[in-house]
């Protein structure tokens, strides 16, 4: 296949939505590009970096979101094209930076801020709407609704940042990073800058409030221009019965709705590219030439907070009717869209007496026979993760040491240990490195009384993000609790992505390893290193760890993610079942394997209680070779 | 909707599975296959967290008309291509209708939740009884088994594809699909895969519900 950098000008690929914004971005002329990994974004840098030395463009993968921001805008202030791309949790970690940029500094070049909303929180803690971010740090925000758009809009992003001197924000989400649509190519440019930092800045001989008044002329300008915005498309009649005003994907649910319900001559749809500041007069325009309004988004009523707002300021002229959407109720104030939703709350405010053609005998005969048929299945360590060895050790070692201990969770798949598929030791935190932090607080509390035994847990990735300063604050204030850091070399949940333990960079360079081992030693800590498959070794050292009455200590948990390996890569080991030594129902332990050690490799016959594995699931690591009683589990070295 | 032709636009495919079985590759190359004969597609697919052993499903859209949104509503799919039985169970509750047809590959793969004791796995006759109720035409295919004969259970997804282009769900001869898996699939793959695309175009008279 032809590289996406090198696919010319009006040709087509079917390209995901982080694809195609950065090859939007690669059209812009971006050259540096910096991120944390975080779904639903991460593909957007991941790409950038697969195409980084053919296109002559510096991409990193950064520590964290904060650092990811401040690497970038170096290079916009050297005058160079740059973005950082992050999940809206990322957001959080970069607006320690982000909130005071437009503020104090000018930007030389072209800086795109991408924020990846998730909608529903497929892959999150939290579907908070990044959207109220911009109003509060004074940056200007698009929203783009398709990949096409998604790509071509980059363009505009970097002019906008560039002629305003301040970055700019976009604003993406799962439906769109994660949909796959088909784009048209545009032109790649030819460009040759030369980074060059010009040490006179005067934007910061101003008082802050000068400054402040500075931004709100610069978003003036920015809404003037939103008011002649290619981004904001109206498609309908002149005056239409319903006038929808959809940001996002929302604008192509609307379009369906509005099919099905087979109304195209009555409603209008104005899909919004530009959502902040918004475009006040085009709103105006087109709301007062509609008999009533709707908004559609996600995840809060912001656009519809902002019109509603501007019905006051501009004394829009009274309706008869309320602007509809999450206010009214027409639209849920929670959760992700979709064409169901969308059509609904639509038939709603157009009080559609013919809803399109669903078939009630099929919906109750499927509720039926499907309702008797499935059983939920929930979210569950892979077959071969080391984290069920770590989380098997770190059970056994509580339950022996009996004092009610617990795990002071953090972001990654070890999370899933508080979930139905995990050994319930875990305490869930929705923040990455908060797990350390809130392990270092509980064990200052041993003066108040309290006895209960912490792990905190984290992933190599995590350690890196925001560990560090937790347990470097824990080791000062003399905490005490024990720290397992879960090593499986790459930033396993979101994709991965390499990190600086390693020794791989994003773009493909071997780099010396930043070893997690010798930084914890650094600190004058107790530290052991164990493979998580050794699980009586894991369970001694962690039943010795918690027993101790002071300081911290670090256990690290070594062993790759099983998943990176090939697909079609041979196992280490061929599992199989004794059938004369499992006794099944009869040996007395309870199905221990299928029951309480939860690899979907191995299953129960529902009438013997006997253990069989699935050749087609299982991946041959031969870790539950350790745990049947009866020795009945058993691998060989695979021929 | 249909076109003159009686070919549904939208055609609305989904392809439902466990993460781990192909299903993002499956909807990619059908994606590809389309977009080359100028069709517009959409897929939506929700994974990140959800490839961890958990329910995943994605939706394929292809028209001839303009780009529609990357998800099928409620009801509307035309074809459901189902990597495991209970989870082709479960999306024809949301999205299936009496005009849908269903290929499925007939091998379980057991929810952790049937091993704690919470429910039980329905038996073969069960499922299948559903799927037939539940659609207008179904293919009931030993997908994962005849994958472990080619060598790995990884391609049973292209089983499937095999048994949707032969049996006609979709506007393109073998020939051109076969070329789509040789412009995507890596060189040392590619042979496993094009004898899995043959064994589900013979699947289509042989497991035909």
């Amino acid at each position: 296949m032809v590289s996406l950098a090198k696919s010319p000008a009006g040709a087509f690929e079917l390209l995901l939505g982080n694809e195609a914004i950065a090859r939007g971005a690669l059209e812009a002329g971006v050259k540096v590009a910096a991120a944390y990994p975080g779904t639903p974004s991460s593909e957007i840098i991941e790409t950038l970096a697969r195409l980084a030395k053919e296109s002559g463009i510096y991409v990193e993968w950064s520590v964290n979101e904060k650092v990811a921001a401040e690497v970038a805008s170096a290079g916009a202030f050297a005058g160079m094209r740059s973005l950082i791309a992050m999940k809206h949790e990322g957001l959080n970690v970069a607006l320690d930076f982000l909130a005071h940029l437009n503020l104090t500094q000018r930007v030389n070049a072209g800086f795109v801020v991408i924020v990846a909303d998730d909608p529903q929180a497929w892959s999150s803690a939290s579907e908070n709407d990044s959207r109220h971010i911009p109003p509060m740090i004074h940056a200007p925000l698009l929203e783009p609704s398709s990949p096409q758009q998604a790509k071509d809009m980059m363009q505009y992003a970097f002019d906008l940042s560039e002629e305003l001197g301040m970055f700019v924000m976009v604003r993406s989400c799962t439906r769109l990073g994660h949909g796959t649509g088909k784009v048209v190519m545009g032109e790649m440019p030819v460009t040759d800058v030369k980074p060059r930092v010009e040490i006179d800045a005067p934007v910061r001989a101003l008082t802050a409030p000068m400054r402040h008044l500075a931004a709100l002329d610069k978003l003036e300008q920015a809404k003037e221009k939103f008011e002649e915005s290619p981004w904001n498309i109206y498609e309908g009649p002149d005056e239409p019965d319903l006038l929808l005003i959809c940001t996002g994907p929302s604008a192509l649910y609307a379009q369906e709705a509005v099919e099905l319900l087979d109304v195209e001559e009555t409603v209008g749809i104005l899909s919004l590219g530009t959502t902040y500041p918004l475009p006040s007069r085009l709103i105006e325009h087109h709301i007062s030439r509609a008999k009533r309004s709707m908004v559609l988004e996600e995840v809060d009523p912001f656009v519809e907070d902002q019109i509603k707002k501007l019905a006051a300021d501009r004394n829009l002229p009274p309706y008869d009717e309320p602007l509809y959407g999450k206010g009214t109720g027409h639209i849920s104030p929670a959760g992700e869209l979709n064409p169901d939703e969308v059509l609904k709350g639509i038939a709603r405010v157009l009080r559609a007496e013919r809803l399109p053609d669903q078939d009630a005998g099929y919906s109750r005969l499927a509720d039926h026979l499907v309702d008797e048929r499935t059983v939920s299945r929930g979210l569950i360590w892979c077959p071969g993760c080391p984290h069920r060895g770590t989380f098997w050790s770190v059970k056994n070692a509580l339950k022996l040491d009996g004092r009610d201990g617990f795990v002071t969770g953090d972001i990654g798949c070890y999370g899933m240990d508080a979930g139905f598929g995990g050994f319930g030791s875990t305490q869930p935190m929705a923040s990455m490195g908060t797990g350390a932090g809130v392990a270092s607080g509980l064990g200052k509390l041993t003066g108040f009384g309290f006895d209960q035994p912490v792990i905190s847990v984290a992933g190599d990735s995590t350690f890196f993000h925001a560990v560090i300063p937790a347990l470097v604050n824990a080791t000062y204030n003399r905490s005490n609790f024990t720290l397992v850091v879960v090593d499986n070399s790459a930033t396993a949940m979101t994709g991965f992505q390499p990190h600086a333990g390693v020794g791989k960079t994003a773009m493909g360079d071997a780099v010396p390893q930043v070893d997690i081992e010798k930084i914890c030693r650094s600190l004058d800590i107790p530290v052991e290193v164990l493979d998580p498959f050794e699980l009586s070794d894991g369970q001694d050292v962690l039943l010795d760890y918690i027993q101790r009455t002071e300081g911290v200590r670090v256990l690290i948990m070594k062993r790759e993610c099983f998943l990176t390996r090939p697909r079609d890569a041979d196992p280490d080991y061929k599992v199989t079942i004794d059938k004369d030594k499992c006794l099944g129902d009869a040996c007395g332990c309870n199905r221990y394997c299928t029951r309480a050690f939860k690899c979907p490799g191995l299953y129960a016959d529902p009438d013997t209680g006997r253990a069989n594995v699935d050749e087609a699931v299982c991946v041959g690591c031969g870790l539950c070779t350790q745990i049947c009683p009866e020795g009945a589990i058993q691998k060989e070295a695979f021929a | 909707m249909s076109n003159s032709n009686g070919q549904p636009d939208p055609c609305n495919i989904i392809v439902s599975g466990v993460g781990g079985q192909g299903n993002v590759l499956a909807s990619r190359l059908i994606g590809r296959a389309m977009v080359k004969f100028d069709y517009h597609v959409s897929i939506g697919e929700t994974y990140g967290a959800s490839q961890r052993g958990g329910t995943v499903m994605s939706h394929v859209r292809f028209s001839s008309k303009h780009a529609y949104g990357p998800l099928i509503p409620k009801g509307r799919a035309n074809t459901v291509i189902g990597l495991e039985p209970m989870e082709t169970l479960r999306i024809l509750k949301d999205y299936g209708n009496p005009d849908v047809s269903v290929i499925v590959n007939t091998r379980p793969i057991t929810p952790v939740s049937v091993n704690l004791g919470q429910g039980r796995y329905p038996d073969a006759d069960e499922l299948k009884d559903a799927i037939g109720q539940l659609s207008k035409r179904s293919w009931l295919i030993p997908a994962t088994e005849i994958a472990l004969e080619i060598g790995t259970p990884v391609v049973a997804n292209v089983v499937l594809l095999g048994t949707l282009v032969g049996a006609g769900l979709i506007p393109i001869t073998p020939g051109d699909f076969e070329q789509v898996l040789r412009d995507n699939v890596p060189e040392r793959r590619l042979d496993r895969n094009l004898e899995a695309f043959t064994k589900g175009i013979e699947g289509v008279q042989t497991y035909v519900a």
